[in-house]
């Protein structure tokens, strides 16, 4: 009988630490991704990633902190027992990064260095200089790269995952996928899929991740029966360098090392900003929070620079605040600095061409996370309170063997993710999930006993698909369309949201829709490396996932984490501070996971508890301040949900 | 979320442009609108949004590699104006400064077979890292404790090393290396530094030794540093060669003497 196979669609943090650990537990492995796992998006990460460690543990920090600071970030939308477990992985997880080979960042002693990040009061995050990413990237590629040259795992890279085959039960029996040079179709069989491929920044046009980061994995189970869960969660990250073509992110390490947010207190001033004097300044999120100054979550931070510029207190009257790592401002030397954040700092001053230790940054907020994704299952274990080891039902959609992990899956970061666990939640799924996978497939029949109709019956689907958009001769460019989403998507979809405008978006999609099954063009119909072809597939997967975003927040009625809804007749009353605008978060009501279906060619919502059973939800506000004003803007309390 | 008010104008690209692995090039010129903060990768998405050339053809859009357009992924390192750059970190006004009207030129690296366009296969440079044992050999993923100490000094030193995006720009500026021969470069005698260095990843130094004095190893190298001049990283790779060749001679007498 053949070797049970799984494959891994996605190479980021969370597909090689899935296909690293179901390796090592002698399952063969088929990893595909969209291009060489090495360049995959993960590779931007900056900052760090978060685990409970000694120092901390020594001033009152725990796993179980971590475990509240966490649900506490995400305002109570996570289900607990999987971030609770994820808690208690988390120094496990670094101290095997560290053996294999990341290099963290040390201190004098040679222990590895931490720092602050936001949500937390604790040093809890362990970082490699400010390209974290990149080094934990690395490090499992180079796993993975040992376990290829052993024969365990094949890469396809440069491959499209198109759809996931079902077999009559409805089990996922394997994929479809395209190879992008030949643009070959062909199905692959499997015993179990895992879908890790990442975040769906590009239905908002400009955010944060890298350009390929487009859903379509996700959007592609989707319409194949599989649930999203939380769809209408978008972390907007409140430090970004605005940008025509992605906005380049100054990562939350910047603050977590001193760095400081302000803005003129008199309005328009036009002064360099070098020469605009301390006492003249208003470093609002330390007025506001003056506990967790500049690192509270970023849905908080986010809204309070919306709402100063909203007030004229922006540079120069627009919509950028100044973020100040000079050692005027911060008190440290250039040269510590220099070490700690080179990599941002690098990023900054090649694309703006200002040393940001020198001169303070102009940022605004960006697109940057999505905590929803496909709808994951799990398994609690009643005597921990965390996860059953191994048990098949652990990141499993409600497709039998599918599975999804990372980014792509919605279930670790509730309402708002905290900065520095994402690098974490991906690695703890992969890590985490991998035996449970295997006991799922020596629980079912073989797929090499499948009926090879079934896979011949999905390619020849995915040829219909291609062909039809090979010869679509209408005038709707797919990177034109592509740009109107993002534009309706990000102006009226991110950090403030109202119901006209949340309709108004809902029907451009309905009439993008429309565009695309009528009048799209494809600019190139050759059958080789045909990238046109691939972008306008996703270009329709990004409506969708735009439908299931608009749709899932249209229905929301409360703010909660980074979602934030205004009536709509008061969405102009600029003399009320923002939440006193908004709705409130409403726990007798809204305290559910939003599940979004593909149903008819249409989003379809219902919803389902949240697992709130190790601690009760609390009023979340970080203890925020009305000080008495020190300019106009800080008489009003800007911002934080209740 | 907001891009900067600019203002517009054009830029033209002269592109060199191939439909596939054996057919011959040829140029095309396109005219695109470009701002104070464009790069070469919005350029290149400005011609796939509307893929007409200067002369009013309407062809197929170029096809290129891009992804994080932060300059970390490595994926969209090509010619511009015959340097070897990141497309996405390459602004327009900074290399057009001084001569703002005459034409880019973008053609695709010339060390690594041409797939489409501005896409070359650069499968050689991973193929490579399976050949060095570029990895920590560890036990399994099973909770073991933490992994052996390492001094800041150590940590300052491997850092740097360990940023390589294998983007190949070293290789396509290095004199030695070309499509027919299989000299390793300084992306892997640098790599390899890295993990020699590394206290478990020593136990694979010997191994590693052997390739890196093996047909097409460090005693290639012809030592004409281009490839720490267009390091996008400023990796220090000449020190890096000089470390390995120097780790070389030590092995041979190691070997001689153990024979
Ligand atoms: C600029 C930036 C900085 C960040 N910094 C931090 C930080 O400091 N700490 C932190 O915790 N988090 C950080 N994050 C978040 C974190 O980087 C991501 O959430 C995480 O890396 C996602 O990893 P992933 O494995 O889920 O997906 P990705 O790394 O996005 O990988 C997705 C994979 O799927 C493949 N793929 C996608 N679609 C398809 C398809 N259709 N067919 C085949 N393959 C496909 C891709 O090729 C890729 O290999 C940051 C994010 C950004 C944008
Ligand atoms: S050493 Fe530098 S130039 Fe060479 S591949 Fe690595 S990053 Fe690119
Ligand atoms: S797109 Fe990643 S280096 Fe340019």
């Amino acid at each position: 009988m053949a070797q049970k196979r799984v494959i891994v669609v996605g190479g980021g943090l969370a597909g090689l630490s899935t296909s690293m650990k179901l390796s090592e537990e002698g399952v063969a492995v088929d990893l595909f991704s969209l291009v060489p796992v090495k360049r995959s998006h993960s590779v931007c990460a900056q900052g760090g990633i978060n685990a409970c460690n000694d120092v901390a543990r020594q001033q009152g920090y725990s796993e179980w902190e971590h475990f509240d600071e966490t649900v506490f970030g995400g305002d109570f939308l996570a289900h607990q027992p999987p971030v609770l477990e994820m808690a208690r992985m988390a120094p496990a997880i670094i101290d095997l990064l560290d053996r294999m080979g990341v290099p963290f960042s040390r201190t004098p002693e040679g222990n590895r260095d931490l720092r602050l990040f936001g949500g937390s009061l604790y040093k809890r995050t362990f970082y490699a200089g400010a390209t974290t990413g990149q080094q934990l990237l690395y490090a499992l590629d180079e796993q993975v790269r040992h376990h290829e040259v052993q024969g365990h795992v094949t890469k396809y890279e440069f491959w499209e995952f198109l759809a996931p085959v079902l077999d009559d039960n409805g089990r996922c029996v394997g994929i479809v996928a395209q190879d992008l040079r030949t643009m070959q179709i062909r199905s692959f069989r499997a015993d179990a899929v895992v879908m890790a491929t990442g975040g769906n920044g590009l239905i908002f046009g400009q955010s944060t991740m890298s350009i390929i980061c487009t859903g379509s994995g996700t959007a592609r189970c989707y319409q194949a029966g599989a649930r999203l869960g939380n769809p209408e969660f978008v972390q907007v990250h409140p430090t970004a360098i605005p940008g025509e073509d992605k906005c380049r992110l100054m990562s939350e390490s910047a603050r977590g090392e001193g760095g400081r947010l302000w803005v003129p207190k008199k309005r328009q001033d036009s002064r360099h900003p070098n020469d605009i004097p301390e006492q003249e300044r208003d470093y609002f999120l330390e007025r506001l929070y003056p506990k967790y100054k500049n690192i509270v979550p970023r849905d908080i931070a986010t809204r309070e620079i919306f709402y100063i510029c909203e007030q004229g207190y922006g540079i120069g009257g627009g919509q950028m605040v100044y973020l100040d790592l000079t050692e005027k401002a911060t008190g440290i030397p250039y040269d510590v600095l220099k070490r700690k954040l080179g990599g941002i700092l690098e990023i900054y001053e090649k694309f703006v061409g200002v040393d940001p230790l020198l001169e303070p940054m102009k940022i605004y907020p960006a697109v940057h996370y999505s905590m929803g994704g496909l709808w994951v299952d799990f398994a609690k274990d009643e005597k921990t309170g965390g996860l059953r080891k191994a048990d098949p039902r652990n990141q499993m959609t409600n497709i039998t063997g599918l599975y999804a992990a990372g980014e792509a899956d919605y279930q670790y970061h509730g309402a708002n993710r905290l900065g520095a666990n994402s690098l974490l939640s991906c690695i703890f799924t992969g890590l985490f999930m991998a035996p449970g996978i295997k006991k799922f497939i020596e629980s079912q029949p073989p797929v090499a006993e499948q009926a090879q109709t079934i896979y011949d019956a999905a390619v020849a689907g995915q040829q219909a698909v291609q062909s039809r958009l090979l010869n679509s001769k209408g005038t709707d460019n797919p990177y034109v369309m592509h740009r109107e989403l993002g534009k309706a998507m990000s102006d009226n979809v991110t950090i403030i949201r109202s119901n006209a405008k949340l309709r108004q978006t809902l029907s451009l999609i309905e009439s993008l829709k429309d565009r695309y099954q009528n009048n799209l063009g494809l600019p190139d119909s050759g059958l080789w490396n045909n990238q046109s072809l691939g972008f306008a597939r996703a270009c329709w997967d990004m409506i969708l996932l735009g439908e299931a975003v608009t749709s899932a927040a249209l229905a929301r009625e409360e703010s909660r984490g980074s979602h934030f809804k205004i009536p709509d007749e008061l969405v102009d009353r600029h003399d009320l501070p923002l939440d006193k605008r908004a709705l409130q978060r409403d726990d007798e009501h809204w305290l559910k996971s939003t599940l979004v279906s593909y149903v008819d060619g249409k989003a379809t919502l219902s919803y389902e508890p949240v697992d709130v059973s190790l601690v009760a939800p609390r009023a979340r506000n970080y203890g925020k301040v009305t000080a008495p004003a020190t300019n106009a803007a800080s008489a009003e309390t800007a911002g934080a949900a209740v | 979320m907001i891009a900067p008010a600019d203002i517009k104008k054009t830029v033209k690209l002269n592109i060199l442009r191939q439909d596939t692995p054996d057919t011959h090039p040829y140029w095309q010129q396109f005219e695109v609108p470009c701002t104070p903060s464009s790069n070469v990768t919005s350029l290149l998405r400005s011609i796939s949004a509307n893929p007409v050339t200067a002369e009013g053809a309407q062809v197929a859009p170029p096809a290129y590699e891009a992804s994080c357009l932060e300059e970390v992924c490595g994926s969209c390192t090509m010619l511009i104006n015959g340097k070897v750059r990141q497309a996405c970190s390459t602004l327009v006004r900074k290399i057009q400064s001084g001569h703002p009207d005459e034409p880019i030129t973008i053609e695709p690296l010339t060390k690594f077979p041409v797939i489409r366009d501005l896409v070359v296969d650069r499968s050689r440079m991973f193929e490579n890292l399976k050949r060095i044992k570029a990895w920590i050999p560890i036990d399994s993923s099973y909770n073991l404790g933490p992994g052996p100490k390492i001094t800041p000094e150590e940590q300052q030193t491997m850092y740097p090393l360990s940023r390589c995006m294998t983007c190949g720009s070293c290789l396509e500026a290095c004199p030695q290396f070309t499509r027919d021969n299989n000299f390793l470069g300084a992306q892997i005698f640098s790599i390899a530094r890295y993990y020699n260095m590394h206290p478990n990843g020593k136990t694979e130094k010997d191994a590693r030794m052997e390739v890196l004095m093996g047909e097409g190893g460090i005693t290639d190298c012809g030592n004409a540093q281009n490839c720490v001049k267009v390091c996008p990283k400023e990796i220090p790779l000449t020190e890096s060669i000089g470390i390995i060749g120097r780790a070389a001679t030590v092995y041979s007498i190691k070997k001689f003497f153990s024979k």
